[in-house]
């Protein structure tokens, strides 16, 4: 579904992303982790086409295609979708009109006829539950005035609507306490099928006590520096990220005695 | 020194003269002793240029440079009541004044609905039936020793709306003042005279809309005064949507005795050269004033909105929201004044003015004034220009909307702060179509 080859990315000449390679197939779940500033969400946001970065060298292949080709709508219309780390407030615009011109752009593109308002807030309230939000943010301006929480759980709730192929979520559990922290985990959980993939980027081992990740990879200084399956979340639970680290100089020293 | 414009103010001083042959029987009257007065006012003000304070960021030598032919009499001109209903928001059934020109037409308006003891009609005819309360209002507001539009108003005054509430009556759907013009041979002046008196205790909604039959240069020229007395309240629309080469001036004077409530709302969208003058004084204790304006422009459009906030007497509140959203080369001023006068203790006075700026040769002149003579008094006033924000845009974007639809539901959300505040819905939904259709427009 997802290949990642050698991407290098970074922000006026500032290197973040030093080379990474990924792939995720369908129906898989896979775990970013990392210490701060390692470059998870800058690998987050490459990836659903946050034009801030740029890409100096290396491929994303998506279903096929070039995803870096591709403008951040036809990328969501094509069933990306990520999950922002920090929500934007858009005041004036109404979570329902917001959700509805999305999810209809997306189902035009996919040759699917557009909900009508009564189609829609069925499928919306369906999905709101899933998430444990309240009716009377649908009418509320986007995200505006939201609590931290609350704007996690928007997102997860838009992910639910829109239904995507390959959801990315960028540290969604950062901020949330224990329940909504649970009702998070348990929406994506939901979410998650045969027919899609997830990738969860996130710092702390805690949300993967709720969603089971099938492969872990560590980010270090913007490298994979160790992938593994789930008891690698544990194994850094327990010991940090310290260790890592000196692989990943190792990793930088093999890299340049090889160049 | 005003630099003088002589062949521009002898074209309007002769053009009186033809005026006073045309005026049977009304040389005597005071009004016209008003009239008078105000030509040769006019011809000593000129029109004004840059150098003037008041008209630094909007030059009106495009209109000083032509010569607006006044319009003396109704003439229908083709205007019909197909036309007449294209322009009243999706049918709004209310009691309607038309005018063609500057000029009150009785065949094209709707008094149905008005009741019988308020008035609603031609100005014309008020200085012939209602005397005494229009000569006692009649250019007391709207002075013209400093003013030159408001000069050359006066001195072609001869019609315009004339609306009177009686102490403790409410009026309850708005009473809307349409302002047609249509395609004369040559350009010309249109020159309504708008008169509102809200008694005591009184309540109305008055909507004024400025319109187009044709893609035609011309001058509108408009002064409204408006007077409400204590305790009423007065919701005050205005929509300017003239074709895109005609030139707007309009005046708005109001006078608020104690503990009335006056809102306008000033919305503005066609014309080439558009200054829009509202002048509030708060004469009383308890005042609320609040100004709202929003406006779109594109091309070469340029719009001046200049506001006064007269803080006469002590516990008053202003609100003052003006947003611009400009496109294209066109260009924007935001003036507003707020005097605080020596007695007027505990004023709040808010003043905001927000920009957004949607292409790079856009530019707008935005100007706060706040003098404040008394010692006990909250007054704040910020003024922001921006662009559409790229995190919104994003966001929209990560969801599936295009680049432009994100664009244009971002620049709706700006204007519909100003146009959620108008109360008289169809109006509202008009204007969201109206806008809609710009951002459209916008792109091609």
């Amino acid at each position: 579904m997802l290949e990642i080859r050698n991407l290098h990315a970074g922000v006026q000449g500032n290197e973040i992303l030093k080379g990474i390679s990924l792939k995720v197939n369908v129906g898989e779940v896979h775990a970013i982790m990392g210490p701060n500033g390692s470059g998870k969400s800058t690998l987050a946001q490459v990836l659903a086409g946050r034009e801030t970065y740029e890409v100096t060298q290396g491929q994303v292949i998506y279903e096929g295609k070039n995803l870096l080709e591709m403008a951040p709508e036809d990328r969501a219309r094509e069933g990306l979708f990520m999950a922002f780390q920090y929500p934007v407030e858009i005041p004036g615009v109404t979570n329902t009109y917001f959700l509805k011109a999305g999810l209809n752009a997306i189902r035009k593109h996919r040759g699917l006829e557009e909900l009508d308002a009564i189609d829609f807030l069925s499928l919306v309230k369906e999905k709101m539950k899933l998430v444990g939000m309240d009716e009377s943010l649908l009418s509320r301006h986007v995200n505006e005035g939201f609590s931290g929480g609350e704007k996690k759980r928007n997102e997860i709730f838009q992910m639910a609507v829109l239904d995507p192929k390959l959801a990315i979520l960028d540290e969604t559990d950062s901020g949330l306490d224990i329940d909504a922290l649970r009702i998070v985990a348990d929406g994506v959980n939901k979410h998650s099928r045969k027919d899609n993939a997830v990738i969860i980027v996130t710092h702390y081992q805690r949300l993967l006590n709720y969603i089971i990740p099938d492969f872990v990879h560590v980010l270090v200084d913007g490298r994979i520096v160790k992938s593994g399956g789930k008891e690698l979340a544990l194994e850094l639970e327990e010991k940090g990220y310290d260790w890592l680290k000196d692989e990943a100089e190792n990793v930088t020293v093999n890299a340049q005695e090889s160049s | 020194m005003m630099n003088r414009s002589p062949m521009t103010d002898s074209w309007y001083v002769s053009n009186f003269q033809l005026m006073e042959k045309h005026l049977n029987g009304e040389a005597g009257t005071h009004i016209h002793s008003i009239r008078k007065d105000a030509i040769s006012r006019f011809a000593q003000l000129g029109f004004p240029t840059t150098r003037d304070e008041e008209w630094k960021f909007t030059n009106v030598a495009p209109i000083a440079k032509m010569n607006f032919k006044p319009v003396l009499d109704l003439s229908h001109d083709g205007v019909t009541k197909e036309d007449v209903e294209r322009f009243s928001f999706g049918g709004l059934r209310c009691t309607r004044l038309v005018f063609v020109n500057g000029h009150f037409s009785q065949e094209l308006s709707s008094l149905g609905s008005l009741p019988q003891w308020a008035k609603a009609g031609s100005l014309a005819a008020a200085l012939k039936t209602d005397a005494d309360a229009v000569s006692e209002h009649l250019t007391r507001y709207a002075r013209y020793d400093d003013n030159a539009f408001t000069a050359l108003n006066t001195a072609f005054l001869q019609d315009g709306a004339f609306v009177y509430i009686p102490d403790g009556k409410v009026i309850e759907g708005p009473i809307h003042l349409l302002f047609i013009s249509t395609k004369l041979g040559t350009p010309f002046l249109s020159n309504p005279r708008n008169l509102v008196l809200a008694g005591e205790n009184s309540q109305v909604m008055i909507v004024e809309s400025f319109v187009s039959l044709d893609d035609n240069s011309y001058l509108t020229n408009a002064v409204t005064e408006i007077v409400a007395g204590d305790n009423a309240v007065v919701e005050h629309d205005k929509l300017q949507a003239e074709s895109a080469k005609a030139f707007h001036i309009g005046t708005v004077h109001v006078y608020q005795r104690a503990n009335s409530t006056y809102t306008s709302n000033s919305i503005s969208l066609g014309g080439a050269l558009v200054r829009n003058n509202i002048t509030v004084v708060l004469d009383g204790e308890g005042i609320e004033c609040t100004l709202n304006g929003l406006s779109l422009s594109t091309d070469e459009q340029h719009v001046d909105n200049h506001t006064v906030i007269d803080h006469a007497k002590p516990h008053c509140n202003s609100h003052e929201l003006y947003k611009s959203i400009l496109d294209g080369r066109s260009k924007a001023v935001f003036n507003g004044k707020i005097f605080v006068r020596k007695d007027a203790q505990k004023t709040n006075a808010k003043q905001t003015n927000k920009t957004l700026l949607l292409s790079d040769n856009a530019t707008i002149d935005t100007k706060p004034q706040l003098e404040i003579f008394a010692n006990d008094v909250k007054c704040t006033h910020g003024a922001t220009v921006g662009r559409l924000d790229e995190e919104q845009l994003f966001y929209l974007r990560s969801r599936g909307l295009s680049l432009n639809h994100a664009r244009d539901v971002l620049t709706f959300a700006f204007a519909s702060d100003i146009i959620n505040r108008v109360h008289v819905e169809p109006l509202r939904s008009q204007l969201e179509g109206m806008i809609h259709a710009r951002l459209q427009q916008g792109r091609h």
